[in-house]
C-alpha cells in the first residue's frame, strides 16, 4: 500500500489558472462532475414544479406555455446537459486512465478541449433559458419546432456543440483504451466499467454526427427555409424523425452502457466475489452498442411507416433485450457465495438492479407493435423511460459517486445518511414513476399541462412522492459534497471498500497529479477475489 | 520513467515512448474519420430518400449544373491529393523544401478548388437556383407547358402550376426543384466547409515545416492532416457523380 | 378476462381489437412479473445467505463465475417469451392495419387544436366524432398544420396527422357510448385542450343523425346557436365565458368591451364591433390583441354566414346583464 503521499491532484498544482488550463483527467472529470450536477439540479427542480403543475387537474400553478416550455427544458438539460456529457465525462475521465494504467488519457488537450466546448454549448442551453425557453420538447420534431416562435436555434445550436465535445471525449476514451493500457492488461483482464466507456465512447463517435448534422438541417430549415423537412415545400417530416432517432436511439445506450459498467465495478467489489459471466458482460455491451443502431423505428410506431418496417423495427428491438436480460442475472449471481456488505453503493446497485429490470420488461410491451399503438406517447412511455434514465442510469451514478468518492477526493462521507438517502430515492421514484405506468395504460397521453378528472388520483400520487424523491437525491448529494467541505479525510493508502482494480491497488487517495508515483506493474485480474486477499483499509 | 533529458522535444510524457504517441495520434485520427464518414452518411441518406422521391426532378434538375466547372474540380482535388501524399514522402525522406513546395501546391489547389466552387455558386445566386423558399429560377429546364390547358383544375392543387400573363397559358413546374438544390447547397457547402479547414491546416503545416518543427523524424502533424485530405478528396469523388453525372 | 381487472389497468373495450391487445398485455404482464420475481427474490436471497457478518474475517471466496445450464435458460426462456410476444404483437397489429372493405370513410383533419371529422354523405363535425355502432369505421388522417396524433384509448388505437399525406387506421366499436379522444403528438400550447368524443350511436340512429347533418339550424334563435356553436367549432378550447384569459382573449372581454377601442400588438387600434368580430374569425392573423400570440387558425370554409351571425349574437349576449 502507498503511505506517506505528499501530493495530490487536487492540491497541487496550486491556483486558478492551473485549473483552468489543467491537461490533468481527473481535474477535467472534477469539473465536469460539478457542471453536470449543476444541470442535474437545475433539470431536477424543472421536474419538481412540472408535477407540481400537474398535483392536479387545470392551469392551477402555471400556463399551458410555462408547461411546455418546463418540460422540454427539462428533458434537453437532463439529457444533453447531464446525463450524456456527465457520467463519461466525469466518472470516465477520472477513472479510465487509472483503470488501465496510464498517466492521462490519449489526448489531454483534447480533452480539456472537449471540456470547454461542453461549457460553450452549455451557455446556449442557458441563454435559452434566460431568454423566455423553448417549447418544442426535446425532439423538436418538425414542423412544430421550425415555426415555433421560441429559441429553438439557440437550443439546437448549444446541442450542435455539445455534440462536438460527445465526439472528441469519445475519440479519447477509444484510443486510450486501445493504446494506454500497460503490459499485461489485456482486453480481457480489464475491468467492465472500461469495456462499458469503451462500447459508450463508439456509439458516440459514430450517431452523434448524425444528430450534428439534423440540428444543422434543422436551423437552415428555420434560417433558409430549405424545405427538407417542411412538407408545404415538398419536405418530409417523418425524415426529420429518422434522422433524430438515428441517433437518440443510439443515446440511450450512451446514457445506459456506463451505467451497466458502473454496477460491473461496485457488485463484485462489495460482494468480494469474481463477478459473474465477464466475457458475456463484456460483449454484451458491444452487441447492445451494434444492435442499438438498428431499432430507431420504434419510436415512430404510430408515424405511418410501412407495415414491413413495423415488423422488422419490432423483431429487432427484441435482440436488445436479451443480452440486457442476461447481464441482470449475471450481476445477481456474482453475489453467489460471496461476502456481501450492505454500504451505501451497494445499496444502489441492488435497487439500480430492481428499478432497471422494471424499466427493461416494460420495454417489452412497448416492443410489442399492437400495444405500442395503445401506448405510444403516453405515460407509459413517460414511466418505462424514467425507469431506464432514471431509476438506471442515474441511480447507477450515484452509487457509482459513492463508490468512488474516496478514491477520487479522498475524503469519507457519513455511511449512515448515504444509506438512508439510498432508501429513499428508491422509495421516492418508485412512488413517482410506477403510478405512471397505469396513467398510460388507461390512457393519459404525455406533454399535457392540464388532463381530465379521472386521472387526479394517480397524479397527485405522483406528485407527492416526487418530492421525497427530490429531497432524497438532493440530500444524497450535499452528503457527499459534505465530506468535501468537513475535509473528513481518509488516509492516502485507504481502500474502503477492498477493490482489486489498479485504481484502488495503485494509487493514493486522492491520486497523485501523474496518477502513479511509480509505473505500475499488473499483478492480478479487477475481480480475483477467489486468488488474492486485498484488505478493506480505511482509516481517518 | 522516460523522464530523462534524452526524450525528444515533440514527445509527450503521458506515453511510455514515441512509437505509443504515434500509433495513439494515427488510431485517434481514424476514429476521428469514421466521425466524418458518418456526418456525411446522413446527408447521403437524405439524398437517397429524396432521389426516390423525385426521380424526375433530380434528373431533369441536375442539367443546370455545370459538368465541366465539376471535373475540372475534380482534377484539381484529385492532384491535391497526390501533392499532399507527396509532401509526406519528401519529409520522410528529409526533403525540406521539396515537401514545402508540395504542400504550397496543395493549398493552391484547394484555392483553386473553392474558387471554381465560388463561380458556380455565385451564378446559382444570379438566376435564382437557391435552396427551398429562395428558389426562384424558372428556366425552361424545369417548366413545361400543360398540354391540357382546360383542364387545369386537376393540377391547381399540386402547388407547381402558374400562369404566364405574357403567352396566356398555365404552366408546370417539375415536383419540388428547390429540394435538389437544397441537398446540394448542404452537402458541397459542408464539403466546401472541409477543404477549407483543410487549407487552414495546410497552412500551418507550411508554417510548421519552415519553422523545423516537423521534420523528417516527427510528421505525424502532417500524416494525419494528409489522412483528412484524402478523405475530403473521397467525398468529392462521391459527390461529383450523384449530382453532376445523374440520368 | 376479468372486468374488475379490466377496469383497472384499461379503459373500456371497445373496438372489436381490443380484447386481444388487453390479453397480449396480460400475457406479458404476467410472465414479466414471474420474471421479475425471479430477479428480486434472487436478489434478496443472495445478498442476505451470502452478506458479510459482523467481525468475519475476509477470505478468499469462491471462483465459480459461469453455469452452462444456468446461462442457457437466461438466454432461452426469454427467447421464447419475446418469440411469442413478438409474433402476437404483429398478428394483432395485422388486425389493426387491414381495414374491411364495407368500412365507412370519415375524414378526420388536426388542425391547431381542434378535430375536423367530414362524413361520406357530407357535412362536418367539430370535435365530435359521430360512429355507428357494429359497423368497421375506416379513418383519414391528416393535418393542415403540424403534426398530431388521434387517440381514441377505448379502441386501443392511435395515428399520427401528418400534413400533406395521409395515413389510415380503423375501429369497429361494440358498445354505444360517449368515450375521450385525445391529441398525443405534441403540436403547441393547447395541446393538452385538443380533445374530442367519439359518440358511438346504433346504426338507426346513426343514418338518422348523418342525414339530419346536413340540415340547416334554422329553427333555432341565433344566439342559442352561437352558444352551442361555441363548444361545437372549439372556441371555448382558447377563449372562456367567464373573463379569465387562456390561449385566446375571453369573450367576455370582447363582449364587456363592445363599441370600444381594442389595442393590437403592432400598435393599431380598432373598434370592436360586428365587423371586428367577423374577420377575427375568419382572418385571425391580421389583427392580433396585444399580449396575445396569433396561434389561431382561420376558420374560413368551417362556419356559413348564418353560423358566424350566430357566433356574433353569441358574443353580444354574453355581457347581457351589465347593458341594462
Amino acid at each position: 500500500m502507498i503511505e506517506n503521499v505528499k501530493q495530490n491532484y487536487l492540491t497541487h498544482p496550486k491556483g486558478i489558472m492551473s485549473w483552468l488550463l489543467t491537461l490533468d483527467h481527473k481535474r477535467i472529470g472534477l469539473m465536469y462532475l460539478v457542471s453536470g450536477i449543476l444541470f442535474f439540479f437545475m433539470g431536477g427542480l424543472l421536474a419538481l414544479g412540472m408535477r407540481l403543475e400537474l398535483a392536479a387537474p387545470g392551469n392551477d400553478f402555471i400556463s399551458s406555455e410555462q408547461y411546455n416550455n418546463i418540460y422540454t427544458l427539462h428533458g434537453a438539460i437532463m439529457i444533453f446537459l447531464f446525463i450524456i456529457p456527465a457520467i463519461p465525462g466525469a466518472l470516465g475521465n477520472i477513472l479510465l486512465p487509472l483503470m488501465v494504467g496510464a498517466k492521462d488519457v490519449a489526448f489531454p488537450r483534447l480533452n480539456l478541449a472537449s471540456f470547454y466546448i461542453y461549457s460553450f454549448g452549455a451557455l446556449f442551453a442557458l441563454y435559452t433559458i434566460v431568454n423566455g425557453g423553448v417549447d418544442t420538447g426535446w425532439t423538436f420534431y418538425t414542423p412544430y419546432s421550425t415555426q415555433s416562435s421560441s429559441n429553438v436555434v439557440p437550443m439546437t445550436l448549444g446541442i450542435f456543440i455539445i455534440g462536438f465535445s460527445s465526439i472528441l471525449t469519445g475519440l479519447n476514451f477509444i484510443a486510450t483504451v486501445h493504446k494506454m493500457r500497460i503490459p499485461g492488461l489485456t482486453w480481457y483482464k480489464l475491468p467492465l466499467f472500461v469495456w462499458a466507456l469503451y462500447g459508450t465512447s463508439l456509439v458516440q463517435i459514430t450517431a452523434t454526427p448524425v444528430l450534428a448534422i439534423t440540428m444543422v438541417l434543422l436551423m437552415l430549415e428555420r434560417f433558409l427555409g430549405i424545405g427538407i423537412f417542411d412538407p408545404a415545400l415538398g419536405g418530409d417530416p417523418v425524415l426529420y424523425q429518422h434522422f433524430f432517432w438515428f441517433y437518440s436511439h443510439p443515446a440511450v445506450y450512451i446514457m445506459i452502457l456506463p451505467a451497466f459498467g458502473i454496477i460491473s465495478e461496485i457488485i463484485p467489489v462489495h460482494s468480494r466475489k469474481k463477478i459473474w459471466g465477464y466475457k458475456f458482460i463484456a460483449y454484451s455491451t458491444l452487441s447492445i452498442a451494434f444492435i442499438g443502431f438498428l431499432v430507431w423505428g420504434h419510436h415512430m410506431f404510430t408515424s405511418g411507416q410501412s407495415v414491413f418496417s413495423q415488423i422488422v423495427f419490432s423483431f429487432i428491438t427484441y435482440f436488445v433485450g436479451i443480452p440486457t436480460g442476461v447481464k441482470i442475472f449475471s450481476w445477481i449471481l456474482t453475489m453467489y457465495k460471496g461476502q456481501v456488505s450492505f454500504t451505501p453503493p451497494m445499496i444502489y446497485a441492488l435497487s439500480f438492479l430492481f428499478l432497471f429490470t422494471i424499466g427493461g420488461l416494460t420495454g417489452i410491451f412497448l416492443g410489442a407493435v399492437a400495444l405500442d399503438i395503445h401506448l405510444h406517447d403516453t405515460y407509459f412511455v413517460v414511466a418505462h423511460f424514467h425507469y431506464v434514465m432514471q431509476g438506471g442510469t442515474i441511480v447507477a451514478f450515484l452509487g457509482g459517486l459513492h463508490h468512488w468518492w474516496p478514491k477520487s477526493f479522498g475524503t469519507m462521507y457519513n455511511q449512515t445518511i448515504a444509506n438512508i438517502c439510498a432508501f429513499g430515492v428508491f422509495l421516492g421514484f418508485n412512488g413517482t414513476f410506477f403510478p405512471q405506468f397505469l396513467l398510460g395504460l388507461r390512457g393519459m397521453p404525455r406533454r399535457y399541462a392540464t388532463y381530465s378528472e379521472q386521472f387526479v388520483e394517480l397524479h397527485s400520487y405522483s406528485t407527492f412522492w416526487s418530492g421525497i424523491l427530490g429531497f432524497s437525491i438532493f440530500f444524497a448529494i450535499v452528503n457527499l459534497f459534505w465530506s468535501f467541505m468537513k475535509r473528513n479525510k481518509v488516509d492516502p493508502g485507504s481502500n474502503p471498500w477492498g477493490g482489486m482494480s489498479l485504481e484502488w491497488t495503485h494509487t493514493s487517495s486522492p491520486p497523485h497529479p501523474h496518477n502513479f508515483e511509480t509505473d505500475p506493474v499488473f499483478e492480478h485480474g479487477p475481480y480475483d477475489y477467489d486468488k488474492v486477499i486485498v484488505e478493506k483499509t480505511y482509516k481517518k | 520513467m522516460s523522464h530523462d533529458n534524452s526524450s525528444p522535444s515533440f514527445f509527450q510524457h503521458h506515453f511510455h515512448d514515441v512509437e505509443q504517441q504515434y500509433e495513439t495520434s494515427k488510431f485517434g485520427m481514424w476514429a476521428f474519420i469514421l466521425t466524418e464518414v458518418l456526418t456525411f452518411a446522413g446527408l447521403f441518406v437524405a439524398y437517397i430518400v429524396y432521389r426516390s422521391w423525385y426521380p424526375d426532378m433530380f434528373v431533369g434538375v441536375h442539367k443546370l449544373l455545370d459538368v465541366n466547372k465539376g471535373l475540372l474540380n475534380t482534377v484539381v482535388l484529385i492532384t491535391s491529393s497526390l501533392t499532399m501524399a507527396l509532401a509526406i514522402w519528401a519529409i520522410q525522406k528529409n526533403l525540406k523544401k521539396l515537401s514545402i513546395f508540395m504542400l504550397t501546391a496543395t493549398f493552391v489547389f484547394a484555392l483553386a478548388f473553392l474558387g471554381v466552387k465560388y463561380q458556380e455558386y455565385h451564378h446559382k445566386y444570379e438566376v435564382g437556383q437557391l435552396p427551398g423558399k429562395y428558389y426562384s429560377y424558372m428556366g425552361p429546364e424545369v417548366v413545361e407547358v400543360i398540354k391540357d390547358q382546360d383542364k387545369i383544375d386537376l393540377y391547381t392543387r399540386t402547388k407547381n402550376v402558374y400562369f404566364d400573363a405574357e403567352t396566356n397559358r398555365f404552366y408546370k413546374t417539375m415536383n419540388n426543384p428547390h429540394i435538389f438544390f437544397s441537398i446540394y447547397f448542404v452537402m458541397t457547402g459542408l464539403h466546401g466547409l472541409h477543404v477549407a479547414i483543410g487549407m487552414g491546416l495546410i497552412a500551418w503545416l507550411i508554417y510548421s515545416t519552415a519553422r523545423g518543427k516537423i521534420h523528417h523524424k516527427y510528421y505525424t502533424p502532417m500524416e494525419m492532416i494528409g489522412i483528412f485530405w484524402h478523405l475530403v478528396d473521397l467525398i468529392w469523388i462521391y459527390l461529383f457523380p450523384l449530382f453532376y453525372l445523374i440520368g | 378476462m376479468f372486468d374488475w381487472l379490466t377496469e383497472f389497468f384499461f379503459p373500456k373495450q371497445v373496438s372489436t381489437f381490443a380484447s386481444d391487445i388487453d390479453n397480449l398485455f396480460y400475457f406479458i404482464f404476467y410472465s414479466s412479473l414471474v420474471l421479475f420475481l425471479i430477479v428480486v427474490i434472487g436478489m434478496v436471497y443472495l445478498s442476505i445467505k451470502y452478506r458479510a457478518r459482523k467481525d468475519e474475517p475476509l477470505r478468499l471466496t469462491s471462483s465459480k463465475d459461469h453455469s452452462n445450464l444456468l446461462e442457457s435458460l437466461f438466454f432461452i426462456i426469454p427467447l421464447i417469451l419475446v418469440s411469442i410476444t413478438f409474433v402476437w404483437g404483429i398478428r394483432s397489429y395485422l388486425k389493426m392495419v387491414i381495414v374491411p372493405d364495407d368500412a365507412i370513410e370519415i375524414k378526420v383533419t388536426g388542425v391547431s387544436w381542434f378535430w375536423t371529422f367530414d362524413y361520406p354523405d357530407g357535412g362536418q363535425t367539430l370535435n365530435e366524432l359521430v360512429v355507428p355502432s357494429n359497423t368497421p369505421v375506416k379513418l383519414v388522417l391528416s393535418s393542415k398544420d403540424v403534426l398530431h396524433s388521434f387517440f381514441i384509448p377505448v379502441m386501443r388505437s392511435k395515428m399520427d396527422c401528418l400534413p400533406n399525406r395521409y395515413n389510415v387506421m380503423w375501429f369497429d366499436a361494440t358498445k354505444e357510448g360517449v368515450y375521450d379522444i385525445f391529441c398525443t403528438e405534441y403540436c403547441g400550447t393547447g395541446h393538452s385542450a385538443m380533445g374530442a368524443q367519439v359518440i358511438v350511436m346504433k346504426p338507426a340512429q346513426y343514418e338518422e343523425w348523418a342525414s339530419e347533418l346536413g340540415a340547416d339550424d334554422d329553427s333555432i334563435p341565433l344566439d342559442e346557436l352561437g352558444a352551442r356553436l361555441y363548444t361545437q367549432k372549439a372556441c371555448n378550447t382558447c377563449h372562456t365565458e367567464d373573463g379569465s384569459a387562456l390561449v385566446g382573449p375571453s369573450f367576455l372581454q370582447t363582449s364587456q368591451m363592445y363599441e370600444q377601442e381594442r389595442v393590437f400588438d403592432d400598435g393599431t387600434s380598432s373598434v370592436i364591433d360586428d365587423n371586428y368580430v367577423r374577420s377575427s374569425i375568419l382572418e385571425p392573423q391580421t389583427q392580433i390583441v396585444a399580449g396575445y400570440q396569433g396561434v389561431m387558425p382561420t376558420y374560413q370554409g368551417l362556419l356559413n354566414d348564418r353560423e358566424l351571425d350566430a357566433l356574433i349574437a353569441y358574443i353580444k349576449s354574453l355581457d347581457g346583464d351589465s347593458q341594462i
